[in-house]
């Protein structure tokens, strides 16, 4: 199977209405800031529920996509911006990257406004379980935040560590 | 611009985050009521926000002030943003003058869960009580709202009830 547009992807997947999403997700950042107080905590907190949805959701991805393996992390990248944000495997968010570093393991993601995008800590965690789950050690930090007054959303995605592949079981000898 | 909530995401990101809304909760409490209560008071966030969002954009911002209005807007157009379908039905309880139920064959929410044993009488459906009752409080019609599973004859999985019961009956109309 050749890989499939994030479009046409979109429209084989069962979907539901993006409020109830965003909305949801709102009343979850309301409960934590309720719950945690400190705001820190309450970063940690989503940034971990994005890590778990993250593991979780890459599996979908891969089986509906039809995407193989990446040559390297500038790939990578680029299939996060195009496919798994965008058009919504996720959050239906628009997507670029920029600003690589010189051997091409740091990059920014850029994201333009959609509706989902309030305090989206969760996203940083949720890209960063994607990856671990294609063997990529990532460290994913928030660098502008529309929310914040910065002109843009921008996450950047540093490469840590290719991990090898490991089998969750032995081989028969 | 109030957007025209066409947008969507995937169902899994959605049944992913609330199963994270789920989870976290249950970190929280010590027991089924509470934590029913809980995913209740995050569903009533979205409800409260609901009302106010589909006032304005469905109904030129008229706001019902019969029962039977509001009780039939949140059975079909409420429904119908939230979860992409009017509701299965619409009852009025038999027993008590004051109490009304909307059913659900397969709730959206209780799609992907199954209740563990030791759970007892455990409804994700709280969370859409929650939801029923953020829109009938905010919209001036107070009320008790409970979720129930009801076993249907011949099939496996039991269908969810959402039981509303007004605070008095002088709300009625």
């Amino acid at each position: 199977m050749a890989p499939r547009s994030g479009d046409a992807i979109f429209s084989s997947i069962d979907r539901v209405n993006a409020e109830l999403f965003t909305l949801t997700y709102g009343a979850i950042v309301r409960q934590l800031l309720t719950d945690l107080e400190e705001v820190e905590e309450v970063n940690k907190q989503l940034d971990q529920m994005g890590y778990n949805i993250g593991i979780r959701l890459i599996d979908e991805f891969l089986a509906k996509s039809g995407v193989s393996r990446c040559v390297d992390f500038k790939e990578t990248a680029d299939m996060i911006a195009k496919v798994l944000l965008f058009p919504p495997m996720f959050l239906g968010v628009t997507a670029s990257v920029s600003s690589w570093d010189a051997d091409g393991t740091c990059c920014s993601i850029v994201l333009e406004d959609s509706p989902l995008l309030y305090y989206c800590n969760v996203l940083s965690g949720f890209i960063r379980g994607a990856l671990e789950m294609v063997s990529m050690k990532t460290e994913v930090t928030w660098t502008r935040d529309v929310l914040r007054g910065d002109d843009a959303y921008e996450l950047q995605v540093k490469l840590l560590k290719q991990v090898a592949e490991e089998y969750p079981y032995k081989d028969d000898e | 611009p109030l957007s025209k909530g066409k947008q969507e995401v995937s169902l899994s990101a959605f049944a992913f985050l609330f199963s994270e809304l789920v989870q976290y909760n249950q970190t929280q409490v010590d027991n089924i009521a509470e934590l029913e209560r809980r995913l209740e008071d995050a569903g009533y966030a979205v409800g409260s926000r609901v009302l106010e969002l589909l006032c304005n954009r469905e109904k030129g911002n008229r706001r019902e002030t019969r029962l039977l209005g509001i009780l039939s807007f949140v059975h079909s157009t409420v429904w119908k943003v939230l979860f992409g379908k009017v509701a299965d039905s619409l009852e009025k309880g038999t027993e008590h003058e004051d109490e009304y139920m909307i059913s659900e064959k397969e709730l959206l929410v209780n799609r992907f869960i199954s209740i563990p044993k030791d759970m007892g009488t455990f409804n994700c459906g709280a969370f859409v009580a929650g939801i029923v009752k953020g829109v009938l409080d905010n919209a001036g019609f107070p009320a008790v709202v409970t979720a129930h599973f009801v076993p249907i004859e011949g099939q496996q999985r039991p269908r969810t009830t959402i039981l509303i019961k007004f605070a008095d009956e002088e709300s009625g109309g």
